[in-house]
């Protein structure tokens, strides 16, 4: 329970310091893009708007950064993130909350099957070192080595224009109207095959080869040596000791990847036009939205750390000793 | 009696998890004398070594130089020097003999060079060149014992120094020492879990146990005449061809655990001697003449 | 040193070559317009040509330096970073640990990507250097996590204390006692820091947020996808300059395998096929 009363708090810690780092970029660096995109909508802009834009990029003078601070957070506990230029007037909050369950739905799936399917690759490769399972390792360090949304370029290519058999942007048919239909969650399923596969292709050879050479490290282990000479089964040793103690630093590294994973999420749906989070980043950065863009990291921000605090529980479940990492 | 240059009273070493290590231990080393602490593992013998030679800070107690207070660290290592156990670690792997040998001479200055380092250890002038993977146990012993003779000391604490050697080269250390310290008037402490070697090396012997020394005195007189139940145990279990093979009392149990040493006596739970005060008072020290002494209960009649 | 490493270490010379003639050997100007409008390569095109009739080959050729300048920039600044973040926490110990330690923890969570495109469009020039400076910021983080723990291990070794018994100062034992057993350690961290920048800064070209006026691979994918290449089938606008970062990457990633398995014998697969790890008699 102290462990995870101490990941707690530094979870907390790290929202903190990502929230103030997104008032304070603001007003570190020129303000001059915000105050020129407030100018334009000027006329548009109810007071309110304007007041809570101010809030948000410091460009009211007249109080101190101390009263801005209070005021920032005084937003941000009521869900006021700004207005989006991209998609206005519509609150960013509002075009976050739309787009935010596209990206948890896409991004959930595709990191448990790639961790899931890395990790009994992994656990295979490292068991039959040394043969041609070998052959993995350059292979699957090529795909790794290929950035997410080249890899989806790639895919949109030669399944969505030159086939034709997938759909090449979106996640469900643009006429259609979303609701609770099987109809339509068989569209959004048909939708999310491509950028789905993208992503865990992507992303699996940073797990195999993580599973691989942990299996390789522990299986020196004497308690390995000590299980085969107690004469149990190959498959017996492998699973229920090698690889029993080989996920351990595997899920923890997990956690920490995730910050990597989401990055890659974000641009697989931009290339896909995906309706999620990634593809509003996209348009915000095409039209110098920063109200939307900083709503953006917040949000993705506070997501990966309560995914964190998941991956914590997943360890602590999984390893007997409850063994605490330093950090 | 030899000058005395240094001097341990009363030093405490608690670590911060609660482990005491150390507990109340007054030593003094003299010029051109050997003493030798003795005690099993745990017993916190290397803790001394390492509090005398100021690496790890001590919780209470203090420590005299010639007398007087030690002052910087730099000044106090020219003086006394340390050797450690695993010469297999003491040595870093990525430096050559000569970087090793060539930076205590830098540091406090001498005029020596690393040839007559490596000549004073008996070592050839072309082992400068190799890293110490290339050297055998022994030969990298000899290199850590040139470098702490750089800084031209007068202290050697010398932590197990052979313990981690083959048998057959032990002696040849233990004789190199012993020779280095009649040439260069050396005080020397031997640390070493082995009492018949405290025996061949040393002048004075004190016994260790439970992070408290238990018995000391001319090392004759410690190794022949052992008073403390410990020290008889300890010694009845050296191998020794000349004795005959006698059954003798196996100690009890484990080595105290530093976390929480029980009260009264720290060895009253194995001791075969124990009685119901052992339980409940720490016992004095007893001295028993020719400056030998032990802390137990069995001599209080003695002192009285 | 194996095959794979080799291949790593040809292959990055051959990208460190181009990055350095890459100006001079490349046949047209990669920002000239030309009257072949969205070709397929050709013997006068060997990557064809864009929309607006520019030699794709030409602007991989000359973008090949930006794309290494900053990965190598990028890899130094946060190497440097991550030494002395890493290893002063994990020498030094106690409360400047706990300071230093959770600083690289929050950094290794905090996404990246959504971090680095926020603090690149605030900016009002985003030069390749700029870029790497941003990037190198966010990518210390792993291998100061690393190089603590490995510091942590070595902090107490005897050779450090010796070495402190003789009256080295603090300084000097990190640099000159500690630093040259981390040597491997450094090195994987360095190149797969020049992995994770060069992706980024790739990226980062792509999505339009770093200065799209300097040609690197990333301008050259972000100028297909926004003339829309894909659905018109140019699939030679995109796919070389995809190919020469998958290839890159593979080469930093071989390299950094040589260097694992240098700095940690297991992972060396033994030359015949061994199944399983313990030589066991089967029926």
């Amino acid at each position: 329970m102290r462990f995870l009363l101490r990941r707690t708090v530094f979870y907390l810690v790290t929202a903190w310091a990502a929230i103030t780092v997104n008032f304070l970029l603001p007003r570190l660096l020129p303000g001059d893009p915000v105050q020129a995109m407030i100018t334009r909508f000027q006329g548009r802009l109810s007071g309110d708007a304007v007041q809570s834009l101010y809030v948000l990029f410091g460009l009211d003078q007249n109080t101190s950064v101390l009263e801005q601070y209070l005021s920032y957070w005084g937003n941000l506990l009521t869900g006021d993130l700004g207005l989006s230029f991209t998609f206005f007037p519509t609150p960013v909050s509002e075009v976050l909350g739309q787009s935010m369950p596209w990206t948890l739905g896409l991004m959930g799936v595709t990191t448990v099957i790639s961790f899931g399917l890395g990790t009994v690759i992994g656990v295979y490769a490292g068991w039959r070192r040394g043969t041609w399972v070998d052959a993995l390792v350059p292979v699957t360090t090529f795909f790794s080595a290929i950035p997410y949304f080249w890899l989806g370029l790639i895919a949109i290519a030669v399944f969505a224009v030159n086939w034709q058999v997938f759909p090449a942007a979106g996640g469900y048919p643009a006429g259609m109207e979303p609701g609770f239909s099987g109809e339509f969650a068989g569209a959004v399923l048909y939708h999310a095959v491509l950028p789905a596969v993208t992503i865990v292709v992507s992303s699996v050879a940073g797990w195999i080869l993580g599973m691989r050479n942990m299996m390789v490290t522990v299986s020196a282990e004497d308690y390995v040596l000590v299980a085969h000479a107690k004469g149990l089964s190959q498959r017996r040793v492998m699973i229920s000791y090698a690889a029993r103690n080989a996920i351990l630093p595997s899920v923890s590294g997990f956690a920490l990847s995730l910050g990597f994973v989401v990055g890659g999420t974000l641009l697989v749906e931009m290339v896909f036009s995906y309706p999620g989070i990634g593809y509003v980043l996209f348009q915000g950065v095409n039209a110098k939205d920063y109200p939307l863009m900083q709503g953006v990291f917040l949000v993705v921000t506070l997501a990966v750390l309560v995914a964190n605090l998941l991956a914590d529980v997943g360890y602590l479940l999984l390893d007997p000793r409850t063994r605490r990492e330093a950090w | 009696m030899n000058e005395v240059v240094l001097e341990a009273r009363g030093l405490t070493k608690h670590y911060r998890r609660g482990a005491r290590a150390v507990e109340d231990v007054s030593l003094v080393l003299r010029r051109g004398r050997v003493t030798a602490l003795v005690g099993e593992s745990g017993s916190g013998k290397s803790t001394v070594a390492k509090l005398l030679a100021r690496l790890v800070p001590a919780t209470s107690g203090e420590i005299l130089l010639r007398g007087e207070k030690p002052g910087r660290f730099r000044e106090y290592c020219r003086s006394v020097q340390m050797i450690f156990q695993d010469p297999f670690a003491s040595l870093n792997p990525v430096h050559r003999i000569r970087y090793t040998l060539t930076r205590p001479l830098k540091i406090h200055r001498r005029s020596e060079t690393p040839e007559q380092l490596l000549e004073a250890v008996q070592l050839p002038a072309d082992f400068l060149d190799r890293y110490p993977h290339e050297l055998s146990g022994g030969q990298r012993q000899r290199v850590a014992i040139a470098r702490a003779l750089a800084a031209q000391p007068s202290v050697l604490l010398a932590d197990e120094p052979v313990s981690m050697l083959d048998v057959s080269i032990r002696l040849g250390v233990l004789n190199l020492l012993r020779d280095l310290k009649e040439r260069l008037h050396l005080a020397v402490l031997y640390i070493t879990h082995d009492i018949a070697s405290a025996r061949y090396f040393a002048d004075e012997t004190f016994v260790m146990y439970g992070g408290q020394v238990v018995e000391g005195g001319d090392s004759e007189t410690v190794t022949q005449h052992p008073a403390h139940p410990y020290t008889q145990l300890l010694i009845a279990s050296a191998p020794d061809p000349d004795r005959p093979a006698t059954s003798t009392p196996t100690p009890l149990g484990e080595p105290p655990s530093l976390g929480s040493p029980p009260d009264g006596c720290r060895f009253s739970p194995r001791c075969p001697q124990a009685t119901p005060r052992c339980w409940t008072d720490a016992p004095p020290r007893c001295s028993l003449g020719d400056g030998h002494w032990a802390a137990c209960w069995l001599y209080e009649e003695v002192v009285a | 040193m194996n095959a794979k490493t080799r291949a790593g270490l040809a292959l990055l010379g051959f990208f460190g070559l181009i990055a350095v003639v890459g100006p001079w050997i490349a046949p047209y100007d990669p920002s000239a317009m030309g009257p072949d409008l969205l070709q397929p390569p050709s013997g006068a095109h060997w990557f064809g040509t864009t929309m607006t009739g520019q030699d794709v080959f030409s602007q991989v050729l000359v973008g090949t330096r930006g794309v290494l300048v900053v990965g190598l920039v990028a890899g130094v600044l946060a190497t440097v970073l991550s030494i002395v973040i890493g290893v002063s926490a994990g020498f030094l110990g106690g409360a400047a640990d706990e300071l230093l330690s959770a600083l690289s923890n929050i950094f290794l969570v905090v996404p990246a990507l959504p971090l680095i495109i926020i603090v690149a469009s605030f900016l009002p020039d985003s030069g390749d250097l700029l870029i790497a400076v941003v990037i190198s910021l966010t990518a210390w983080a792993w291998g100061a996590r690393v190089l603590r723990a490995q510091t942590l291990s070595l902090r107490n070794r005897d050779y450090v204390l010796a070495a402190r018994a003789t009256g080295e100062r603090t300084w000097r034992l990190i640099v000159f006692e500690v630093l040259p057993n981390l040597t491997a350690v450094i090195a994987s961290g360095f190149v797969g820091t020049v992995i994770f920048a060069v992706l980024l800064e790739i990226t980062l070209s792509f999505i339009g947020v770093a200065s799209i006026s300097n040609w690197n691979w990333g301008t050259v994918l972000f100028w297909a996808q926004s003339n829309q290449a894909l659905s018109q089938g140019a699939w030679w606008w995109f796919v070389p300059a995809g190919l020469c970062i998958a290839f890159l990457g593979t080469a930093l990633a071989l390299v950094n395998f040589g260097i694992d398995e240098y700095a940690n014998p297991r992972l060396r697969s033994a030359g015949r096929g061994k199944v399983g790890f313990t030589p066991v008699e089967r029926s």
